[in-house]
């Protein structure tokens, strides 16, 4: 077939082609992630360096590398880092739970967080904490067991019939109402000590993070979140219906169920580390899509909108209101909130359901 | 040699019984169109052809093996489908909706191969909207976009095409239009195509191979329009009391229901 002389690409973006590999990016989403990227790195550098004993980059830089004095290297290595990578691997894990389950149903309301995953997490949890006065590791078990059979329920409930993201979101919002009143119900009857705990852990935040935190969900989010990537493009598929991914070749049952695994399974060992932060997962992939203004799930911009927002929001209470250890919970419940509030109306000024 | 069949067909949705004992051969290079009243089942037909509806008994093969032992994305090599309704992801151009027609062809680390630009941009061509590769999709009018839509199917480079009700939805102009399309695909670009349409005039005009379908009996007759379609049988399946005259444009059977007749009851009506 003889072209007239290179003419304008069909499909917009940036090629790569080699022998082997071929790719097609979206420059915009390039350049947003590499915009974020280079956010995050600023945050966790403040993050570092600030608090109650200041630090230069070099001091922490060295510390990283194992060079430090005693007291950076604890400062940074025991107190400020992992917190902050559990702060990164949680926002991303979060992010792309809520990217994939908004994706699959075509509705920005369904989040773990507002379908009754995180509130299962966090029913599992309290259990642990109340019955069993569990260490850290039984009350993330806990959480995970919490999250995997609330969102069982919710599957059998609404999704066996396919996509059908109206039914998934009133449903969610059904257990997870019931969810909470077991949750309320679980911490009257507690001791006041396991009370206090169970409250604290309920709020979300990552107050008082350490390695065992972090390795959790590093952990999950080294196996999780490459799968998410892998299944991301059938995810974009999956938009389109399930008659039509199935034609493209997209088993759909099978890949809907892949998902919805991965998603449940990152909400649920994000909520075991840092208890259920709100909106986030709501959030973080809408600001996400908007930026790169691009189609598909864009599972690598929301992961990075997610680690960006709950470590510069745990940033934000650390510093503002100091020295009160006020939990990022409470932050992005309140930022996300008034979020929802301005998606809602505006999606309703457009007359749009998704 | 047909390279897409079906034998002895059961379809059902749970319980409820669509039809039975279905055998359809669809000729190699034949545009197919599958009528009959609502309900005949004539959708759930083509959904069992296309894989996405599991028949309760009998078997579709493709190329001579059972439709349902070939791998998904197979299948997407072998046969396209457009579907009654897809769902337009939100903030999609056009030329990146026609390159996901290129999924079955793509492999974790060759997403887009010059192969697949080439497919894509003569999909896009072959359809009249390659100018229209940068504009959003939500942005097109209702027949523009289902040109997209054949499009993308069509970058699957599969020669057996499935349509279900492709002008649903369209005014008469876009309904021709996109069944003109549909003629030229065939006609010039060598594909089977095999669709359901409501509109037996059309079928007519634009069919090579017709199977009519009726509630409860399943497919009463296929063949070529010219020589199946009479008044009687648009009478038994249809219940239309009508005569066939040839279609002054094409000469193909052009159904027209018989004028209104005047019963006693009426008449007892228009007395009160």
């Amino acid at each position: 077939m003889s072209a007239p002389a290179r003419e304008r690409a069909a499909v917009r973006g940036r090629v790569v082609r080699t022998a082997h590999v071929s790719f097609r990016v979206a420059e915009r989403a390039v350049v947003v992630c590499l915009a974020l990227l280079a956010v995050v790195v600023g945050v966790g550098l403040v993050t570092l360096t600030t608090g109650d004993f200041e630090l230069t980059v070099p001091e922490v830089v060295k510390a990283l590398l194992g060079q430090g004095d005693g007291a950076s290297d604890f400062i940074v290595l025991t107190l400020r880092l992992p917190r902050l990578v559990t702060g990164l691997l949680v926002g991303a894990a979060l992010a792309v739970s809520g990217a994939i389950l908004q994706s699959l149903s075509g509705n920005p309301l369904a989040s773990p967080d507002i379908i009754g995953f995180v509130q299962g997490s966090a029913t599992g949890a309290i259990l642990v904490i109340v019955l069993a006065d569990g260490s850290m590791v039984q009350i993330g078990a806990g959480a995970v067991v919490g999250g995997v059979a609330t969102s069982a329920v919710v599957y059998v409930l609404a999704f066996k019939q396919g996509v059908q993201g109206f039914r998934l979101i009133l449903i969610g919002i059904g257990v997870s109402f019931v969810m909470l009143s077991l949750n309320k119900y679980l911490i009257t009857r507690a001791s006041l000590s396991d009370a206090i705990a169970a409250q604290a852990w309920q709020v979300g935040g990552l107050n008082g993070r350490g390695w065992e935190h972090a390795q959790v969900v590093g952990a999950a989010a080294a196996v999780l979140l490459p799968l998410a990537l892998y299944f991301g493009r059938r995810l974009a598929l999956m938009e389109m219906g399930d008659s039509t991914a199935k034609g493209l070749g997209v088993d759909s049952e099978r890949t809907r169920l892949a998902l919805i695994a991965i998603s449940v399974g990152l909400a649920a060992v994000a909520t075991a580390a840092a208890g259920p932060v709100s909106f986030l997962a709501l959030a973080a992939p809408q600001l996400a899509r908007r930026l790169t203004g691009s189609s598909g799930a864009g599972l690598v911009p929301a992961a990075l909108m997610g680690a960006l927002l709950l470590t510069a929001g745990d940033l934000a209470v650390q510093r503002l209101f100091s020295p009160a250890q006020l939990p990022v919970g409470i932050a992005t419940g309140a930022l996300g909130g008034l979020y929802l509030i301005w998606l809602l109306a505006h999606e309703w000024r457009r007359g749009v359901a998704r | 040699m047909t390279r897409l069949r079906a034998e002895d067909l059961t379809l059902a949705y749970d319980q409820r019984t669509v039809a039975e004992g279905l055998g359809v051969v669809i000729p190699d290079g034949s545009f197919t169109v599958i009528v009959g009243p609502n309900a005949c089942g004539k959708s759930t037909l083509l959904k069992a052809l296309a894989r996405m509806l599991k028949p309760r008994a009998g078997a579709v093969y493709l190329d001579g093996e059972a439709i349902s032992s070939y791998k998904s994305k197979e299948v997407a090599r072998r046969l396209g489908l457009l579907p009654q309704t897809s769902i337009a992801p939100g903030g999609i151009t056009v030329g990146e909706l026609v390159a996901r027609g290129r999924y079955p062809h793509q492999r974790l680390l060759k997403q887009w191969s010059a192969q697949d630009e080439a497919v894509v941009t003569d999909a896009m061509r072959l359809t009249n909207v390659l100018e229209l590769s940068d504009r959003m999709l939500d942005e097109l009018s209702g027949g523009q976009r289902q040109r997209v839509w054949l499009a993308m199917v069509l970058a699957q480079e599969t020669t057996i095409l499935l349509l279900d009700e492709p002008t649903t939805f369209l005014d008469i102009a876009h309904q021709v239009e996109v069944l003109d399309l549909c003629a030229d695909l065939h006609e010039e670009g060598g594909h089977t195509l095999v669709a359901v349409l409501h509109d037996l005039n059309q079928a007519c005009r634009y069919a090579t191979h017709l199977i009519a379908m009726k509630p409860g009996q399943g497919i009463v007759a296929q063949g070529d329009p010219s020589e199946i379609v009479t008044a009687e049988l648009v009478e038994d399946v249809f219940g239309l009391p009508c005569r066939v005259v040839p279609d002054p444009e094409t000469g193909t059977p052009l159904v027209v229901p018989l004028k209104r007749q005047r019963v006693p009851a009426a008449e007892s009506l228009t007395a009160l």
